[in-house]
């Protein structure tokens, strides 16, 4: 059983720069950023440490943190220029009954994680729906299509901040 | 209604209107399509289930589009599900039947300002005959919904056309 500084403390040995920080101020269960691009092999090594092994993704969920330049053009339509996207991962292990949160940001312009299905099969569906969610492009996904919304959905990705709904879809009217 | 009351007093003859026996035929038999989109979906087992009893009025639910004569339109319509919805209502055989079937269905429900991917009132794909108000609709409710379809079935005429 490991808490989350003594996991850090870990990681940073292993992987020095690319963990970033542990944020412990906020009122939520203490939680390590790390850079985007390095996610992968830092879960292989979460998952496959023998003091750590974390076998189990309980939850990976997409954020919009909405912390850009918001540009409204003439004709009202609010965007969101700059900032980032987060992809959370909530790890548990099973074995040695602790728990870790991990999270990456990921520039708005081009969000690109690499993706965790090689290690956790679950991240698969998971990583679909971020993607589908928020536009975050995983690196590496075996598959990645959009999983909820139609597949030909070509207006954006609906649960950014700046999203907006389109007029009609294959001829049906979408507002109410 | 007219089946019974033309009765003649000796033997075994009724006489009634074609049109009266036909369509007393069709609203005693009206099979559903075996399809349910969400929580709606529960309550209308339930009400296909021995408590409520939905065979007493004929209605079993057949699975398969081509042998069904109404489709109950149980649930939240996404707009990925909508595009299915019309490809099942196309491949019924007329005369056909739409009940609409709580508030998602009638108008999208809770999600009508922020659901992206609802469609608000599945009567914007196919054409509704009976909406059944509720979130979701008690048994009670949909049964109603059911008389009022048998009141429209009871009133059509193979001659005249209906509006």
């Amino acid at each position: 059983m490991k808490t989350s500084e003594e996991i850090l403390n870990i990681l940073k040995d292993k992987f020095g720069d690319s963990i970033i920080e542990l944020k412990s101020d906020k009122p939520i269960d203490s939680f390590v950023l790390a850079a985007p691009l390095e996610v992968d092999k830092i879960c292989m090594f979460l998952r496959d440490n023998s003091d750590l092994q974390f076998d189990s993704l309980m939850n990976l969920s997409g954020v919009d943190d909405a912390n850009g330049e918001k540009v409204k053009d003439n004709k009202g339509t609010e965007t969101i220029n700059g900032g980032t996207l987060s992809v959370w991962y909530h790890l548990e292990s099973t074995k040695l009954k602790h728990k870790f949160t991990l999270k990456v940001s990921t520039e708005r312009a081009k969000p690109e994680v690499t993706s965790v299905t090689e290690i956790w099969k679950c991240a698969d569906w998971h990583e679909r729906e971020a993607y589908d969610m928020y536009g975050i492009i995983f690196l590496n996904h075996p598959d990645l299509r959009r999983i909820l919304m139609p597949y030909d959905w070509e207006h954006g990705y609906p649960l950014r901040k700046d999203y907006r709904n389109p007029e009609f879809y294959q001829g049906m009217k979408v507002p109410y | 209604m007219g089946i019974l009351d033309k009765e003649f007093s000796e033997g075994n003859i009724v006489i009634a209107k074609t049109d009266d026996l036909f369509n007393w035929a069709r609203l005693s038999s009206l099979w559903q399509v075996g399809f349910g989109l969400a929580c709606c979906a529960i309550e209308m087992m339930a009400t296909s289930a021995s408590h409520y009893d939905f065979d007493r009025f004929g209605v079993i639910p057949r699975p398969s589009p081509r042998q069904s004569d109404i489709i109950i339109i149980s649930g939240t319509v996404t707009l990925k599900m909508a595009t299915r919805i019309k490809r099942l209502y196309e491949q019924m055989p007329d005369p056909k039947y739409v009940i609409s079937m709580g508030s998602c269905a009638n108008c999208g429900g809770p999600y009508w300002e922020h659901g992206y991917h609802v469609l608000k009132g599945v009567d914007r794909v196919i054409p509704v005959d009976v909406y059944v108000p509720g979130c979701p609709p008690r048994p009670e409710a949909l049964l109603e919904g059911l008389m009022k379809l048998q009141e429209k079935v009871r009133n059509e005429s193979m001659i005249k056309k209906s509006a």
